[in-house]
């Protein structure tokens, strides 16, 4: 069970999986995560459904290594199995029918704005889409990207690739532009997602973003990713994890991301030492 | 096995005094997860079951949840005979390592002994562990079950309700299948109780019992999410379902301040040591970070275990901050001894009102105010009012909210039919868990909202029978054909 079928390098730090798990592909949809486990010893963490294929029974996991288990997972190859993966958690994007809607992806979370970028397509919608990553390596699925968009914007921060820019840059032009944009998603790291969030909100376009908290159960058990939303505290796992942009704490988001950064580096280093030594 | 104590005089019975639990040093054991209490050596427990007056009508049995026959068991233990007091307690409890730990005894079947009117009682919980112990060392062959029915039922949740549920359905001859929404079975006994209060392998043993019994375990498997109850009944071809999901969602106060970083849910912090092992970080992977002085809000047993655990890693100063009073503690009489042998300190009467962060956005401070006790609210207890103008602050720089907990609406999803109460319980009938959705039966925290691992169990078990019944195609339920009569 939950075996790696095939990886892919998407970027130098960022790969792709396709897992078995097919109970989790039958009912996943876009917007939705799974918790991941790699091993008896492993933790608990969140990866966002970048795909799922029903028939197939498998989940496409885009995991960008930024600690521990992520930098583990790389070194994981196809036919290893992962200890766990359990879900689809998380409440789904909302689809329909918007009229045109604006789709962000900023680094690693080009690939869950895929899906959401699909479904919205399918639902009749025009799909303008923006994608963006710090260089031209860290770029991946313009391809795709474009399959389901009517427009797509691509631009990297060193200008190494299409257009040199944030991508908050080409939003802000877009919404200036006077196009009527009926619903926007941004998803990527949080602070591009809050510069989201402040482009388009004197602007007035309803904006949803997709929350990436530290979790344990991720079934609403432990509170670990609780934000203030709305002035309200959520649960990102089971309220979420997207929410309106415009509602978020940011500030209460990025200090909650760094609950343990010494713990985190001291897991780094010693993997780190330990692979050394195994290679 | 050294001689069976000779019988002896009721009066020479009464002369025995309670024999005490030995247990790892308060100094000791605050630095460590090994467990507290060591066990009974043989002579203690075969000097403790000497004092058992064997009354010809029990009143521990009444006291006990699942009824377990006490004074078989002990009788069996005294004469020599361990395998026969294991299948004595085996047939009524299917988790007696567990129960002979974490069980309240001293508010249920110890509360009623016979013995505790003129001395103190009988010591059950200790003997109970003492002989499922011996049973995990001296492991027998698992009980008959019946023959196959050829009905399957699903149990969802893992933990004390459902673990006691399907053992019981197993024996019935029924195929169980245990949905597990974590990555390891046993509820609350593996991400909620720690390690030195319940060592994790008398769960995985015990765990291993259920399954022995025929009992199919799937973990990972999120009811509500992965699957839905009505899909287990429409498209998996479950003829019945129990519920006992627990109540696993934590309570927050809704004071300032509450999502600064060092504040956590005791949900959190003991499912990152226990279930997690935290306390094995960096050899296991899961964090957890205790601050230097550490307050805890709630008096129960779940803030009784965050409180010790967060001494055990390392925690210079722990507090309990309680609003009532210390009569008023639910938590078990010995876990609240055992916190204050062990440094734990009691701040009654006070209630936490606003938590201070520093620049970085962690817990600095947190401000209470003192309370005092007015009339008896719907709880029966006396209500805490506070006192106005004694606000005052607290040096804290880590907060554990251990409030209790409400059960988590996720198995909810597509689950039409099945009532609700406005505290989030399911509505069952209490003597046969049966709830209003068909084929759906519920037990445990569910339905009572968070209580104890027995109670739990005693549900479990009530339904079991219930659903057996049903499975069976017997008629059923005297208050159902009473309520048809009457509508008849």
């Amino acid at each position: 069970m939950y075996e790696i079928l095939a990886k892919e390098n998407l970027a130098p730090v960022t790969k792709l999986y396709q897992v078995r798990a097919p109970e989790v592909a039958r009912k996943a949809q876009a917007g939705q995560f799974v918790i991941v486990r790699l091993h008896q010893e492993g933790e608990r963490i969140p990866l966002t459904i970048a795909d799922y294929d029903r028939e197939q029974g498998t989940v496409t996991l885009v995991v960008q290594e930024v600690g521990k288990t992520t930098m583990e997972m790389s070194a994981l190859k196809v036919g290893d199995p992962l200890a766990s993966v359990t879900g689809p958690l998380g409440l789904p994007s909302e689809i329909k029918n918007y009229g045109t809607v604006l789709c962000v992806g900023g680094g690693v979370g080009i690939a869950p704005i895929y899906p959401i970028a699909r479904d919205l397509k399918q639902a009749g919608n025009t799909v303008l889409s923006i994608i963006g990553a710090r260089n031209k390596d860290l770029l991946f699925w313009e391809d795709k990207m474009r399959t389901v968009s009517d427009e797509l914007i691509v631009c990297t921060d060193d200008g190494s690739y299409a257009r040199k820019a944030l991508v908050t840059v080409p939003l802000k032009e877009l919404l200036e532009s006077g196009r009527s944009i009926d619903q926007i998603w941004a998803i990527g790291p949080a602070i591009m997602m809050k510069f989201c969030a402040l482009t388009t909100q004197p602007f007035g376009a309803p904006t949803v973003v997709s929350l990436n908290s530290i979790m344990v159960d991720g079934t609403g058990m432990c509170g670990a990713c609780r934000v203030e939303v709305g002035g309200q505290t959520r649960f990102v796992c089971v309220d979420g994890p997207e929410f309106d942009a415009h509602q978020v704490d940011w500030d209460q988001l990025l200090a909650r991301q760094r609950l343990y950064p010494e713990q985190e580096k001291l897991a780094v280093e010693k993997w780190q030492h330990q692979h050394r030594c195994d290679a | 096995m050294s001689e069976p104590i000779k019988p002896v005089s009721q009066t020479e019975r009464m002369k025995i005094p309670r024999q005490a639990m030995p247990t790892q040093e308060p100094q000791v054991r605050a630095h460590n997860f090994a467990e507290v209490a060591l066990g009974y050596p043989e002579e203690t427990a075969l000097l403790e079951a000497a004092r058992c007056l064997q009354c010809r009508r029990p009143k521990c049995v009444e006291g006990c949840p699942v009824a377990v026959n006490i004074p078989d068991f002990i009788l069996r233990l005294r004469e020599g005979d361990l395998p026969g007091s294991v299948r004595s307690l085996k047939g009524d409890n299917n988790l007696p390592a567990i129960c002979g730990r974490v069980c309240p005894q001293e508010s249920q079947c110890e509360a009623v002994c016979v013995m505790g009117k003129k001395q103190e009682p009988i010591a059950i919980g200790r003997l109970e562990r003492y002989v499922a112990d011996w049973d995990l060392a001296h492991p027998s062959p698992p009980p008959q079950v019946a023959p196959s029915t050829g009905k399957k039922v699903a149990v969802i949740g893992c933990g004390p309700a459902g673990l006691t549920c399907a053992g019981d359905l197993a024996r019935y001859g029924h195929q169980v299948t245990i949905f597990e929404s974590l990555h390891a079975p046993g509820g609350v006994l593996i991400y909620g109780i720690p390690e030195f209060r319940l060592p994790k392998q008398i769960v995985h043993a015990e765990v291993g019992y259920v399954r022995s019994l025929g009992v199919e375990i799937r973990l990972n498997a999120v009811i509500g999410k992965t699957l839905t109850l009505n899909e287990l009944l429409n498209e998996e071809g479950y003829d019945a379902i129990f519920l006992g999901t627990g109540a696993g969602l934590p309570m927050f106060m809704h004071i300032p301040g509450e999502n600064y970083n060092g504040v956590l849910s005791a949900n959190e912090f003991l499912t990152r040591v226990n279930l997690m092992k935290a306390y094995l970080f960096p050899d296991w992977d899961t964090p957890v970070k205790v601050g230097r002085k550490v307050a805890v809000v709630g008096a129960g047993n779940v803030a009784m275990d965050a409180s010790r655990c967060a001494l055990r890693l390392g925690a210079e100063e722990v507090h309990i901050v309680y609003r009532r009073s210390h009569e008023e503690v639910p938590a078990r009489a010995e876990e609240v001894h055992h916190a204050e042998e062990e440094g734990i300190i009691f701040d009654f009467l006070t209630n936490p009102v606003e938590i201070f962060g520093n620049e970085k956005g962690w817990v600095r401070g947190m401000r209470c105010i003192r309370m005092k006790l007015g009339e008896p609210d719907a709880s029966g207890r006396r209500r805490p009012l506070p006192m106005e103008g004694t606000e005052f602050d607290m040096d804290v720089d880590m907060v554990i909210m251990a409030l209790g907990t409400r059960p988590n609406p996720l198995v909810f999803t597509d689950s039409g039919g099945l009532e609700r109460t406005r505290h989030g319980t399911v509505v069952a009938n209490e003597e046969t868990g049966r709830t209003t959705k068909e084929r759906v039966w519920a037990g445990g925290d569910i339905v009572t909202g968070a209580a104890t691992v027995i109670s739990a169990m005693g549900a479990g078990k009530h339904a079991a029978a219930d659903m057996d019944r049903f499975l069976r195609g017997e008629k059923v339920l005297a208050a159902e054909e009473e309520a048809i009569t009457a509508a008849g």
